[in-house]
């Protein structure tokens, strides 16, 4: 293979157009920080409320994240390994929520979920159980939205996985589900890593799904990007503060998915 | 290739020549829906131009207008949110609206009176409280000497509704003009009058535009006066 000169220059134009998306997407983040009234912070992030709202937010996106590697991780391996019929097309609807609007999403729940909805009405009638205004309500439509992150994620990694490994495990007698935990999970850990987060980064800033089918209950259903939109309804540098403090969980959120790629080898 | 690539980026520029009179951006108190764009079919025919609407809960309008939003007038239904936005054309009030509870068509829960919304396991939905109408809805239960727990509290009156609506929720408080707009779909239950609070709907253009004031002459009029008062305003 041919060997690359040290440092290549960048052509003008790639340069010109690089530096526009950088400026545009970095721009609007240090004009949060900017923003922030940085005498005020420490009283507005004490407030009992946004206290209530974070560990909410956390809470509802580590169970959602929890839900969609449960029943997410066996999808995957469905649609990387199956040869049945009409794998595509299953493939392409359980990607929908990632594409839907989410207040579409929170539609669709409610129609299904809701007190008069599909499964709703039933569990309402027969349990007297009803999901909508409820912090599981809050899970699911996080779940609803994200897991399809992590799915796509998994699936391209169980499709590139190096079925060789797996056949001489089962020759040697492991048994299938053997063969899965001990072989296919552990290599695909890089991708379930990645996919976790990037479930985990979705969940937790869910918005439209989550005010539409859970509504919106300090304490119970309102979480931190709820809490953002109220307080931008009165008070937008209080707004600002809150969104800093969630961008900086995404941040950090990120620098950690690095570390742990690199600490994973083959 | 280079010239087709200049000749689409210059283009937005021709359309900044021309000035676009023939629109009239108006932000309006979500309750407001129904009357305005009413008003709006006879306007547009009699004045060549388009309106467009803008309707949420006023406070969020307010904060959206100080951030720079594009309005010519702003309705809102309270005067306090009116009075925190900056340069704004002598407000004046030009309707009233009182609350009434929303229940779904069948009623599930049973609501009767303002005491019922306190009994166990009646699901309420109300406006956020810094929302007209959830500062209005808090009143009310003040007057009442009532404390109610909402399940949810949205982010302005139409929201209220439609999961009153949908049967998601066993009832709201909302205008008494919502209810009216929505016909069959909820039932009003009265609040008696001594505990009920009302509150006053300002407008005001926001820039010194013919069609601005024009807009806000026609919302003050007799005309305009019928149409609020059909939808079950009251009018000073």
């Amino acid at each position: 293979m041919a060997s690359r000169p040290p440092r290549t220059r960048t052509p003008l134009p790639l340069a010109v157009a690089a530096a526009v998306a950088v400026a545009f997407l970095l721009l609007p983040l240090v004009s949060l920080v900017t923003r922030v009234p940085w005498a005020d912070v420490g009283t507005i992030l004490a407030s009992d409320e946004v206290g209530t709202a974070l560990k909410l937010s956390l809470l509802t996106s580590t169970l959602a994240t929890a839900i969609a590697i449960v029943l997410g991780v066996p999808l995957a391996w469905l649609l990387a390994r199956s040869n049945a019929r009409g794998i595509g097309l299953l493939r392409a609807l359980v990607m929908v929520p990632m594409v839907l609007p989410p207040v579409v999403g929170g539609v669709a729940l409610l129609s299904a979920f809701g007190r008069r909805g599909v499964l709703g009405q039933w569990l309402d009638d027969w349990f007297g159980v009803t999901i909508p205004f409820t912090t599981t309500a809050a899970v699911m439509a996080a779940t609803f939205v994200a897991m399809p992150f992590l799915i796509i994620t998994v699936e391209g990694a169980f499709r590139l996985a190096d079925q060789g490994l797996e056949e001489a495990a089962s020759t040697l007698g492991a048994s299938r589900m053997r063969v899965f935990r001990t072989i296919t999970l552990p290599l695909a850990r890089p991708a379930l890593i990645a996919g976790a987060v990037l479930c985990w980064a979705r969940a937790l800033g869910e918005f439209g799904a989550t005010i539409t089918f859970a509504g919106n209950a300090n304490g119970r259903t309102r979480t931190m990007p709820l809490e953002v939109y109220l307080a931008m309804e009165s008070d937008p540098d209080a707004a600002a503060t809150l969104a800093l403090l969630l961008l900086l969980i995404s941040v950090a959120v990120l620098l950690l998915l690095r570390r742990r790629w690199w600490t994973v080898g083959r | 290739m280079k010239r087709i690539a200049l000749a689409l980026l210059l283009m937005p520029l021709a359309a900044c020549g021309q000035d676009q009179p023939d629109t009239l951006t108006v932000f309006a108190a979500a309750s407001l829906q129904e009357t305005f764009t009413e008003l709006a079919e006879d306007f547009e025919k009699e004045h060549g131009v388009k309106v467009e609407f803008n309707f949420g809960p006023s406070s969020g309008l307010a904060e959206q207008i100080n951030a720079g939003a594009p309005a010519d007038v702003f309705a809102s239904a309270s005067v306090k949110t009116m009075d925190g936005v900056e340069d704004t054309q002598d407000p004046e009030t030009f309707a009233v609206n009182t609350m009434q509870i929303a229940v779904p068509a069948d009623n599930p829960a049973d609501i009767d009176s303002l005491d019922d919304l306190t009994k166990k396991g009646v699901k309420v939905a109300l406006c956020q409280a810094d929302v007209p109408c959830g500062t209005v809805a808090a009143e009310v239960f003040a007057n009442a000497k009532l404390t109610v727990t909402p399940v949810t509290e949205e982010t302005d009156v139409k929201a209220v509704l439609t999961k009153v609506q949908l049967g998601e929720v066993d009832a709201g408080i909302v205008y008494v003009t919502d209810v009216n707009a929505a016909g069959d779909k909820v039932v009003g239950v009265d609040i008696p009058a001594a505990v009920n609070a009302s509150t006053d709907y300002p407008i005001a253009a926001l820039d010194d535009n013919d069609l601005a004031r024009e807009w806000v002459e026609l919302v003050l009029s007799d005309e305009g006066r019928a149409v609020l008062d059909t939808h079950g305003f009251t009018t000073p």
